[in-house]
């Protein structure tokens, strides 16, 4: 499927329309019960986000990057990916955490301030989001070159937005990848904006897709809100990638519907037609129709799957808000693996610090 | 058996990886043409081009391939080709290498040892003599280790691949080959965070590490024929570093000279010397003195003398410091 849209004849894989529309000849074959559970990790990802969104104001939560309008590209991709395959995303991810069964409130704890939040729980193949831009594509290259030299039949997915495509490590990694071969499924997610920037300020070329034909491999561009293309895309990139086809450079086309993070004021350099045009794209309320025309969806299923979704959003931030602080020790005991005498006695004069301040 | 430090460097890296398939190498040039100094030499032969791994032009790449490498249990020895090419890749290492373990608070350690050659003396091309380890001295989690010998490289190396913190190992290229040394046949460790007292002393404390070794040496012996007793430390491990040998070794001597071939201002001779300051001032008899490179760029080759620590800068200093 891939190979039948070529990025330099701008063509770009879409599935399902804005009107919710299917294309029946590349509609993946999922069964009624995943296309309800990818539902389910769309509506839990926005609920998730538009909660972490309130308690950033109410000052519960810190900083936060919302992934509003991300949900297919996220949700599509990690639906794509097996318990073995890996995961290096970038800090915009939160569909993509939900859908691989990363425990919410560890996400929330994490944007609450407190590191023990992205210490990934044994059995989840996650690296730890990268703060500094495309950084972790290396990451997954070598994790990829790790793979065949272990001889693993595993896709490393590697996540990361349009901006990222102008850093020099997303030109290693690509490089990296083309030479070794690394059974890699990249995912930009093209929202538009790195920030304030535009993406035509990114890059001369026509798509980030084509980056790929340089580099020695396949790209595609799909419509980042169309849930269908992105599985479709990364399920096929992901299959190639474990029988040794080496890796692929998938364009998610989509929007940034928030500001860059609860830091960022959008309206200062875009406009809001802007913003209403994409509405109309919205991918979740896409996703919703293509289910209700095959009589997967209707209102009480809708109540139902919300309900869900709120509720384990409260219980998640319940749970994050009820975990305890960081002890100082904490802070020192992994610095290294075995705590030095310099950083034993720093502990010390901190602790006594901490003491004096809370008496 | 008698060999130079590249030997013994060749000898650990070849030994550690025939035990443990964990191993690989990668960097520029490494394989067939065994790197530009030839420390990789013939190792390519050994365990083949999956794990010796020549890899494009790309510090950056190198070290990021390694961390992902890491995720998957591997333990990658990344071979930069001149610390003067490593800050590519610095942003990788201090912003991934040495924070992971503590930002998944212990679940992604990153085993990973940094190779570089380091330091000038060697009438070496511009970008060729860099000396910035106390760039790396200030990163939380990083470990620092710089040979003077070749017995102590080969054990150094080995207890930094077998380490579970990153380590850059910093080579000193003026020290590969100037002089050989026996060194046994069997992998062993020198313990990492353990400097070494390399001439004894009584009346002052030269603290020193890598190709400033010998000049130390030297200067020591210049001093002994005046007289002057100076023990001679090697610090070996730059960071974390061994903080209890430099005191006690002050507290005897009551005296204390810092010489490294980096500039001076924020090298580690101020580190050190502050550190002498916070726990051994009333056994001092002199101020802290630091024979250092001036705050200046690397000379090219022609200037180089003009930058470099001599024995008899040093010896002056010595002089200054006794009659204080």
């Amino acid at each position: 499927m891939i190979e039948r849209f070529d990025p330099l004849k701008g063509e770009r894989l879409q599935i399902l329309n804005e009107a919710g529309e299917v294309r029946a000849d590349l509609e993946p074959a999922l069964p009624g019960e995943e296309l309800r559970r990818m539902f389910g990790h769309m509506v839990r990802a926005r609920a998730a986000d538009a909660k972490a969104l309130k308690l950033q104001r109410q000052g519960r939560l810190g900083t936060y990057a919302s992934s509003r309008g991300h949900e297919a590209c996220q949700v599509g991709t990690a639906s794509a990916m097996d318990g073995t395959d890996w995961l290096f995303p970038y800090f915009r991810d939160l569909g993509t955490y939900i859908t691989l069964g990363y425990p919410l409130e560890d996400y929330f704890h994490y944007w609450m301030g407190n590191e023990a939040g992205i210490r990934t729980p044994e059995g989840l193949n996650i690296y730890p989001f990268a703060i500094p831009v495309a950084s972790q594509i290396l990451h997954a290259v070598g994790a990829g070159m790790a793979a065949n030299y272990r001889k693993l039949k595993i896709a490393v997915v590697a996540t990361f937005g349009d901006g990222a495509t102008s850093e020099g490590d997303f030109h290693e990694a690509m490089n990296f990848a083309g030479v070794f071969k690394t059974p890699n499924v990249f995912v930009c997610y093209n929202n538009q904006f790195a920030i304030s920037v535009p993406r035509s300020r990114q890059t001369a070329s026509a798509t980030i897709a084509q980056k790929a034909v340089a580099y020695g491999f396949r790209g595609v561009q799909v419509d980042g809100n169309d849930i269908l293309a992105v599985y479709g895309a990364a399920k096929e990139a992901a299959q190639n990638a474990r029988s040794g086809g080496g890796p692929t450079l998938i364009e998610a086309y989509t929007y940034r519907m928030g500001d860059h993070t609860t830091s960022d004021d959008a309206a200062r350099y875009r406009t809001k037609d802007d913003v209403l045009e994409w509405e109309k794209k919205d991918p979740v309320a896409r996703f919703q129709i293509y289910l209700k025309k095959k009589g997967l969806w209707d209102e009480a299923y809708e109540k139902e799957v919300q309900e869900k979704a709120a509720e384990a959003v409260e219980k998640a931030v319940a749970a994050a808000e009820a975990k305890p602080p960081a002890s100082v020790e904490d802070l020192f005991a992994f610095t290294y693996a075995a705590m030095t005498p310099n950083l034993k006695e720093q502990l010390t004069g901190v602790a006594a610090s901490a003491k004096e301040a809370a008496r | 058996m008698i060999m130079t430090m590249v030997q013994a460097i060749n000898q650990a890296l070849s030994q550690e990886m025939a035990g443990d398939d964990r191993y690989l190498l990668l960097g520029e040039d490494v394989g067939r043409d065994g790197g530009v100094f030839r420390v990789t030499e013939g190792l390519v032969d050994k365990f083949g081009p999956g794990r010796v791994i020549d890899t494009p032009l790309a510090e950056s790449a190198a070290v990021g391939a390694a961390i992902g490498m890491t995720a998957l249990g591997l333990r990658p020895i990344v071979e930069i080709q001149f610390m003067g090419f490593i800050y590519p890749a610095f942003n990788q290492i201090l912003s991934h290498v040495a924070r992971l373990r503590n930002r998944t608070r212990g679940r992604f350690p990153v085993p990973l040892t940094i190779r570089t050659p380091y330091g000038a003396g060697v009438r070496a091309l511009e970008h060729h003599s860099e000396s910035t380890e106390a760039l790396f001295c200030q990163i939380p989690g990083l470990t620092v280790v710089v040979p003077s010998n070749a017995y102590d490289a080969k054990g150094l190396l080995i207890a930094s691949l077998r380490s579970e913190d990153p380590v850059v190992f910093m080579e000193p290229t003026k020290l590969y080959r100037s002089e050989k040394q026996d060194v046994p046949e069997e992998a062993y460790e020198v313990p990492l965070r353990q400097a070494k007292i390399v001439r004894e002393g009584k009346d002052l404390t030269i603290v020193a590490w890598g190709a400033m070794i010998p000049v130390a040496l030297k200067a020591a012996g210049k001093a002994a024929s005046e007289g002057v007793s100076a023990e001679v430390l090697d610090l070996r491990t730059l960071a974390p570093m061994d903080r209890e040998t430099i005191i006690a070794s002050v507290k005897k001597t009551g005296r204390a000279i810092v010489l490294h071939e980096a500039p001076k201002t924020c090298g580690l001779g101020a580190e050190i010397a502050a550190l002498i300051g916070e726990r051994a001032l009333l056994s001092l008899s002199a101020p802290v003195l630091r024979v250092t490179a001036p705050d200046i760029t690397v000379p090219l080759p022609k200037s180089e003398d003009y930058y470099y620590p001599s024995p008899e800068k040093l010896l002056r200093a010595i002089h200054e410091i006794m009659e204080f």
